[in-house]
């Protein structure tokens, strides 16, 4: 249950960018996480509604970009998705493997509303 | 609709503070490890055999892990060395803020060696750098050959694996070799000890391994 202080940070990192009063504004924020962060999305977005409800940010959507687990190898120059973690290769079975995606953890960008939720 | 392009790490606060731990690890010369495993597998056991057999070899000190209570950092503090406690009180890891914390109530005059036991669990620790060398994951028989494959972010993620409870293989349904093959088809370059912490078995290998790296100093 590590997502609550994964959206608590979400929570934090986005507060660097819009002010308390201009948090209204913020419609969605986009996050990328990769299929080996060991973060469920579900349980993210839930924890993120929890943790806004009743502040500025309880209109945000958290949109989660999953991002697969790739690879690519060395031995016979591929690359494919492969078996979360597995380091070996799915077409020749090398061990010579390169991550190429799949440990992502970050925040993309906010998008804004000009008008508040209290506006419309 | 306007965009504000933020793209950082949604940890880079702990990524930060790990960074400093770090350098203060560095500053007094230690070899640091964060030992994960699931709840159960044996780490503080594998602990006080290693404390046993390296007490005069080599200066441990020790940050234990627990979502509650003491009993573990009791149950290494007998062996009379440096031991410290972080609850998490119902946190499922420790964080690099919990473990600078921790530190600035060890003695780390003289140690050489800093073993952080993190809280069992084998899925968010991976996420959390604390400033450690290395992760070493601590995988018990009697969980299974699969375990591996099934949590990969953790074995991918550690340097060491050491497979214990070996003693109890004659009697359950686990292939160490299976065991061993699905961990280095995670992360090949893991180095692995087999040990039981019940007869000793493999404990001494794992402790040479431990005093090679912990005097292994950088060529600054």
């Amino acid at each position: 249950m590590h997502e609550l202080s994964i959206a608590q940070s979400i929570v934090d990192i986005v507060g660097q960018y819009v002010a308390p009063e201009q948090a209204g504004e913020v419609c969605t924020v986009n996050v990328r996480i990769g299929a080996l962060a060991g973060v469920v999305p579900d349980s993210l977005t839930f924890c993120f509604t929890a943790i806004t409800a009743g502040t500025p940010l309880a209109h945000a959507t958290l949109a989660v970009d999953f991002i697969p687990y790739r690879v690519s190898c060395a031995a016979c120059r591929t690359t494919s998705r492969a078996e979360p973690g597995l380091a070996l290769c799915p077409h020749c079975g090398s061990a010579e493997t390169a991550v190429l995606s799949g440990t992502e953890l970050q925040v993309v960008d906010i998008e804004l509303n000009s008008v508040t939720p209290e506006q419309r | 609709m306007s965009v504000i392009t933020i793209e950082r790490k949604i940890l880079e606060k702990n990524d930060e503070v790990a960074r400093q731990n770090r350098e203060l690890f560095a500053n007094h010369d230690l070899f640091v490890l964060n030992l994960v495993s699931s709840p159960g597998a044996g780490k503080t056991t594998l602990l006080e055999r290693t404390i046993e057999m390296l007490r005069d070899t080599l200066k441990i000190a020790v940050i234990e892990g627990d979502v509650q209570t003491d009993l573990d950092a009791r149950r290494v503090a007998k062996y009379n060395i440096p031991a410290v406690q972080i609850l998490t009180r119902g946190g499922c890891h420790l964080e690099a803020n919990l473990v600078r914390e921790a530190v600035t109530n060890l003695d780390l005059r003289g140690v050489e060696l800093l073993i952080i036991e993190n809280v069992g669990n084998l899925v968010c620790p991976s996420n959390y750098d604390l400033g450690e060398e290395m992760k070493v994951v601590v995988a018990s028989t009697t969980e299974g050959e699969d375990k591996p494959l099934k949590y990969p972010a953790m074995f991918r993620n550690a340097s060491v694996l050491i497979i214990n409870k070996i003693d109890l293989l004659p009697y359950i349904n686990c292939s160490l070799t299976a065991l061993r093959d699905n961990a280095l088809k995670i992360n090949p370059s893991l180095t692995v000890f087999e040990t039981s912490c019940t007869s000793g078995a493999g404990v001494r290998a794992w402790c040479d391994w431990l005093v090679e790296n912990a005097r292994r100093k950088p060529a600054s």
